[in-house]
Parts: C-alpha cells; structure tokens; sequence
C-alpha cells in the first residue's frame, strides 16, 4: 500500500477474478460477494459447499472459490440435504432463485425445512423466470407484466405471489428467516450481515437458516438498473416486507 | 430329495409362519430351502399362502404349482389347492371348521381338528397351526421335533419365548392327532 | 466363510448394504421393498449410517447425487412408479459421474399397476432410463444370496467406474426367504479425491456437474462416457450357464424366471429333450458374444426368453443371436409368474 493510501474494498479471495455473466445492475452479483466475504471473514473456504440451482446462478461455481454441486431444477434442498448428512460438520448452502426455491422444488424446500436440515438457503427472490428470459415465476407480483402473462399476472389464474420466508418461518425446526435487499447501501449492509448470521447459526448447528433477497431484474422487467430499485421499493416491499421472520430463540412479534 | 410344499389359509391364521417355521428347521439340518409367500393387501384379511420347498440341492424354482404337500386351513384354500397335491401326495386339511372335504381318494389325506383341539385342550386358538406343523413332521418326518423347538427359539423374538413350551405342547398333540 | 441364516431378500440386501459400510440411505416407502427401509431403521442404532425417509423419490435420488458427491457410500431403493421418478436424478448422476447403487424391486405396471412381481423395467433399466446418451450396470439377481452378493458387487462397480449402478430385483426376490451366507462386514475406505469435502489451501476447488453449456465440452463428455461404458462392456459381463454344452433349445431368463426356467429345463432332461438355460447377469452389458457363440453351434435349434413381461429382453437375445437361429418369446404380465409347467408347454409348443 502507498504511504497515504487507505484500503478501504477489496475483492475477497473466495471469489474469483472470473469477469461474471450477470446483467448490469442484477443483484446477484452482490450477493455473490456478500456470501464469499462472509466465507472469508469466518474462515470457513476449506469447510464450505455449495450446491447452484438452475437459473441465473446456475453458473455461480464459475464464481465462486469453493466447492460446488450443480442441482437438478429445484432439487437444491434434496442435494444440499445429502451432502451436509454425510459431512455434518461442513458449512454447505444452496442458492437458488424463485422458480426453483417455490415453483418446481416446492416440496424439497419445505421438506428440508421440516427436517430442519442444518443448511442455509440463500434464495433469490426477483419475481421472475430470469435465465430463460423472463417468463412468470410464482412470485411474480399482482398485475406484474412477464411474457407469460403478457397482461399481468392474474390472480384468478395463477393465484397469489408466495411469500416464502412466512411460509418457512412457520416451520419448528428453522432457526432464522430473514428477507433483506440491496436497494440502498444500508440494505446491502443489512443483507450481508443477514448471511453472516445465518452462516453462523449453521456453524452452531441449530438449524435451517433461510435467507430471502428480495431481488430484481432489470432486463426481465424490461427497465434500467435504476428503475428496477423504484419498483422494488414501490411495488415489492409493500407485498414481500423485508425484516426477520424468525430467530434462534425469539419467535417474530 | 425334493419338496415342495404350500400352506394355506386366511391372513393372521399363521400360515406364514408355520412355513418359515419348517424351513428354518430344515435349515438347520443342512437342508437347501426356499419359502415364498403371498403378499399384498391380500396378507391383511384376505388369504395368505406360502410355498417352501426343501432338498438336498439347491433349490431351482421357488414357485411351483404341483405339491407333495398341501396344508389347508381354510375352504378356498382346501378347494384351491387339493387339485395341485401331486398324485400320491400328502394333504393335511383343518377339519373342525373347513364344512367340504376333500374328495381326491389319490392322495394321502388328513382330517386335523386342529382348530377345535387348540381352543378347547390348549386354551389358544393361535398355536392351531402348531398342531398342522406337529402333523405334518409326524407324517413325513421332513424334520426332527429337536429342529423345530430350535427353530422356535431361534426365530421367535425374546419377549416371546414364554410361549415356547405352549407351542411344543401343541406339535406334540397335532403329531398325536395323525 | 460367513454368518448363514435365513432371511428376505428385501432384508437380506439391506443388511448387506450395511455390512458393504453403507454411510447414507435415501429412500421413500413403496411395496413390495419397504422391508428395506424398514429393517435399516431397525438397526441403525447399532450402526453409523445415514437414514433418510425422503419427501419423494424425486427427493431421495437428489439426496443421493448430493451424499455421493461428498463422498459417500449410498445407496436408495425403490419399486417401479419410483424408480420412473428416479429417472431425472439417475440420468444426472451418471453425467455427473459418481457412485451409488440404485435397486429396484420391480412390479408389474405400467401405472400404478400392481405391487406383485415383475420384470416389466428391463428396457427403462437397460437403456439408461432417463434423458441424454448414458447406461448404467445393470444387476439381476435371482436368489436372496444375490440380493447380498449384488450390493457388494454394486458398490464394487460404482467405485470403480465412478457410475451409478442398478440392482434390478422383482418383488417375488425381494418378498422370497431363503438361506443366505452374508459376508463379512468390510471396513470402507474411500478413495474419492474428487469429492466436495471443502476447497482446502493445497488443492483446487471441486465442482461436480453435468452442466457443459458448450456443445464442443458437452460432447467431450459425452464421449467420455462412451469410453467408459465400453470398458465397462468388455469387462464387466457376467452370466451362467446351466447344461448348455449338448443343448438344442437354449432357454434365456434372468432373475426369479430364470429359476422358474431352471426347473422347466429338469422338466425338459427329464422328457428326453436337450434343454439348456443361458442366465444373464449383468443386463446391461449384456451378454451379446456370448450367446452369439452359442447361436453358431450346428445343434441349437432355437432360443426361447422367459420373462414376466411383454418381450422386453428377448429383444436383446435377438441382437445377440443376429438371425442365426430362431428366437421365441413366452411371458406373464402384469404380476403373474409363470409356472414351470405352463412354461414348459409353451417351449414344447415351439418344438412342433
């Protein structure tokens, strides 16, 4: 470091220097940075697997500079679950988006859940089918354009957006649920120091740990990176409010 | 030596049991064995069969539809299977509840009152297929009585073994009912 | 030499897989192999294994990619509606290329169909089952001493060529009891550097999957796969063989028919006719030069396969046999087992 120079940010070493496929804007990529700094702060690179979905972090291992499995569509939890009973002391996460957390693996979800299965969720919840260009996804909102509801997601048809982390807060044997965001800076903190929370309640082995980022998605919702942060804030919080659902010990108020 | 051999009757009359019984026995003695059961919806209320057959060689099928040996004890079981006992076999029917006997003058056949005898001389209705199995060793000397008691003790679970001289008890009467 | 005893097949695989030093078990309950699950939970407090009753089959073949990604010795068993759901799973087990020992205890469909035995899953386990170009070693087993012999043997082969294997059973195998010698217990050691345990300082990252978005890297694999399935294929094929050397009519069975054939072949010796009984034992690879060389002997007249299907292997003999000789076809369906007698009038027929 120069005399006078401060290092103030620095990639952290978990995460590799491999230039991302992410759209500008995409909050993936700051969450992929989020888990890899909190990987590096615990220590925990040599103890830790991951398991991508499919979706856009279907590529995250490219990314990432830890172990990974790649899951069948939805089948994260299942693999997951497997892979944390045969090492049970190993730090092992899924990161899966919307289509594949609560449409097609629905059931792996809330029965990993149910288990309790000492794991952490880190799901991406941007309210549409990103990587395979912008079809409905079970929480897509009330009215909300898609390109298979190219007039609006109608509740009649398609029912209600679900709202994951009350569902999973409901369940006994998971520790913590918590929705954050990246919105704004203090968001983004916030959304970090959820998933250093939940990577820790694991390490203490008291259960599932379930974190939802209300996420976006600037090219499926046809918008700028900017626009997209103004209808997170006006249109998605209102329905999915961010905070935390459940903590170790202490049930929401 | 080879034989083959069905029991048969309703499901929770022991008829499973009374096979697995026999060809552990037979085990024990050196024997080859094999012993296929019936099972399904029909094992809960419905009618329950299991074939065994013993040889001195390895067994090639374990199902077969011929028998040296039918155990019957019950009416579809006797009107099912009385036909299949090869000529000059053996049938052994439980004749204090089945109301048709059997009508083949080919084959060797034996009326068991076996239920009727468990009620009323051993006080539980449960070891009547005792007596059928107590019948059959009298009969065909397949096993030694020795082979059946270990077999008892050896497949009955511990908590059960007060019932061993019970179930002895019943043999030796249904080797007396021959 | 080991413990002899008198068991189920469904109970004696499952103690086998114990003794083979199973670490994980992934399985969701259907008749006829319930017994399976049943007796792992029964014992497991003396033991060290995982045990899981999974959500679905879905759920328990993608448990089973994950276990045997971190380096596990698994296994799940099923019957035939669930080894269908499997199909997904299997298929990314076997790009992904990691061992476990699938079985499943057939019964007689298509649908929900029957839960008495069947051998109506040979095309679906023989030819892969699932999406995209891949085959998995495929066991059939046709006594209680295979269900035991086949798990170490499955376990064997997954190690050794990094694929999934199935046991294909039938519900009459895995209901049956017969006198069975299990094996010692082995104490398992495995050698798996490709694993996810943790990216550890002297070594690179680990990633386990079946994603190769470039054709040109999917194709590579692809073709690796093929390299190992024709290892696999030249030396992995078992059979036996039952009073072929003077036979003119060669009977082929696999699993309980291939004992029901054996005794319509005593029949046959018996009736003056010159009866042999060809068993294959791996289904896939099949044994297709073996039974070509019997198919160029002068004195064979025809092949006849039995199975409990509707004439699924037999299209295999045919492959093998090339024309030569004639081959014929009797089976049961939908649960029913053939009997040696109806089966040997079915061959008799033929001779006419």
């Amino acid at each position: 470091m120069k005399d006078g120079y401060k290092l103030i940010y620095k990639r952290p070493k978990t995460l590799l220097s491999t230039r991302m496929h992410y759209c500008p804007g995409c909050f993936h990529s700051t969450i992929h940075k989020f888990l890899m700094e909190v990987i590096e702060e615990l220590e925990i690179q040599d103890k830790t697997i991951g398991v991508c979905p499919v979706g856009c972090s279907v590529f995250a291992y490219d990314y990432l500079d830890i172990d990974m499995q790649e899951a069948a569509h939805g089948r994260a939890a299942a693999v997951a679950t497997g892979i944390k009973r045969i090492l049970p002391d190993r730090i092992v996460f899924s990161y899966q988006g919307d289509g594949d957390l609560a449409a097609i693996g629905t059931a792996e979800t809330l029965h990993a859940c149910n288990r309790g299965e000492n794991f952490t969720f880190i799901f991406i919840n941007n309210g549409i089918y990103g990587m395979t260009g912008g079809q409905m996804a079970p929480t897509t909102l009330e009215g909300q354009k898609t390109t298979t509801c190219p007039y609006g997601r109608e509740t009649a048809d398609s029912g209600m957006p679900m709202k994951m982390a009350e569902i999973i807060s409901q369940f006994e044997k998971v520790a913590y649920v918590e929705r954050v965001s990246c919105d704004t800076p203090a968001n983004a903190r916030k959304a970090k120091r959820a998933i250093k929370k939940a990577i820790e309640f694991q390490m203490q082995g008291l259960g599932t740990t379930f974190i939802e980022v209300a996420s976006n998605c600037p090219s499926g919702w046809k918008c700028t990176p900017e626009e997209s942060l103004k209808w997170l804030e006006e249109q998605v919080f209102p329905y999915f409010p961010l905070g935390v659902f459940k903590e170790p010990a202490k049930r929401r108020q | 030596m080879l034989l083959e051999m069905i029991f048969a009757g309703f499901g929770g009359q022991g008829v499973l049991s009374m096979g697995t019984l026999l060809a552990y026995a037979a085990m024990k003695e050196g024997k080859e064995i094999s012993w296929m059961p019936s099972y399904g919806p029909e094992m809960r209320g419905g009618t329950a069969n299991c074939i065994v057959n013993i040889s001195d060689q390895m067994i090639s099928s374990p199902i077969v539809s011929k028998y040296d040996v039918a155990v019957a004890l019950n009416q579809p079981s006797l009107k099912k299977f009385e036909p299949r006992v090869k000529k000059g076999g053996i049938l052994i029917w439980e004749s204090s509840t089945i109301k048709e006997p059997p009508t083949r003058t080919d084959i060797n056949v034996y009326a068991i009152p076996a239920i009727e005898k468990a009620i009323n001389e051993l006080k539980n209705i449960k070891v009547m297929n005792m007596l059928l199995l107590g019948a059959l060793v009298k009969i065909n000397k397949i096993v030694k009585i020795e082979s059946l008691l270990l077999a008892l003790k050896e497949t009955l679970p511990e908590r059960h073994h007060h019932l061993i001289p019970l179930n002895k008890k019943a043999i030796e009467m249904g080797m007396k009912l021959v | 030499m080991g413990e002899i005893t008198f068991m189920k097949g469904n109970e004696a695989l499952a103690e086998a897989a114990i003794r083979s030093g199973l670490q994980g078990y992934f399985g969701y309950p259907i008749t006829p192999q319930s017994e399976v699950i049943e007796y792992l939970a029964q014992q497991k407090p003396k033991h060290n294994y995982v045990l899981i009753q999974a959500e679905s089959e879905l759920a328990a073949v993608n448990m089973l990619y994950g276990a045997a990604g971190a380096g596990g010795r698994v296994m799940t068993t099923t019957s035939s509606p669930g080894f269908s759901l499997m199909q997904e799973g299997i298929s990314y087990i076997a790009c992904t290329e990691l061992p476990c020992v699938l079985v499943n205890v057939v019964r007689g469909g298509p649908g929900l169909g029957t839960i008495q035995p069947s051998q109506g899953d040979y095309f679906q386990a023989t030819r892969g089952g699932g999406h995209g170009d891949y085959y998995t070693p495929v066991l059939g087993p046709n006594s209680v001493q295979e269900m035991v012999d086949h798990v170490y043997l499955a376990f064997e082969l997954a190690d050794k060529y990094l694929t999934p294997v199935v046991i294909l059973s039938d519900g009459a195998i895995g209901q049956m009891m017969e006198k069975v010698i299990l094996p010692e217990p082995i104490q398992y050691k495995p050698n798996k550097p490709w694993a996810t345990t943790g990216k550890t300082v002297d070594r690179e990252r680990k990633i386990l999957t079946s994603l190769f978005i470039q054709s040109e890297v999917m194709e590579k694999r692809n073709l690796k796969l093929q390299e190992k399935y024709k290892k696999i294929k030249e030396n992995e094929v078992r059979f036996e063989e039952y009073q072929i050397d003077d036979a003119e009519i060669i009977v082929v069975a696999y699993g309980l028919c291939s004992r029901i054939s054996k005794k319509v072949v005593e029949f046959g010796r018996e009736a003056g006719i010159k009866m042999g009984l060809f068993r294959p034992i791996t289904l896939w690879p099949f044994p297709l030069k073996q039974l070509e060389e019997i198919a160029s002997k002068d004195r064979v007249k025809f092949f006849i396969s039995i199975e409990m299907n509707a004439g699924q292997m037999v299209e295999d003999v045919k492959l093998a046999v090339l024309g030569k000789k004639p081959v014929y076809f009797y089976g049961r369906l939908g649960g029913i087992v053939p009997t040696p007698e109806e089966t040997f009038n079915a061959i008799k027929e033929k001779l006419n």
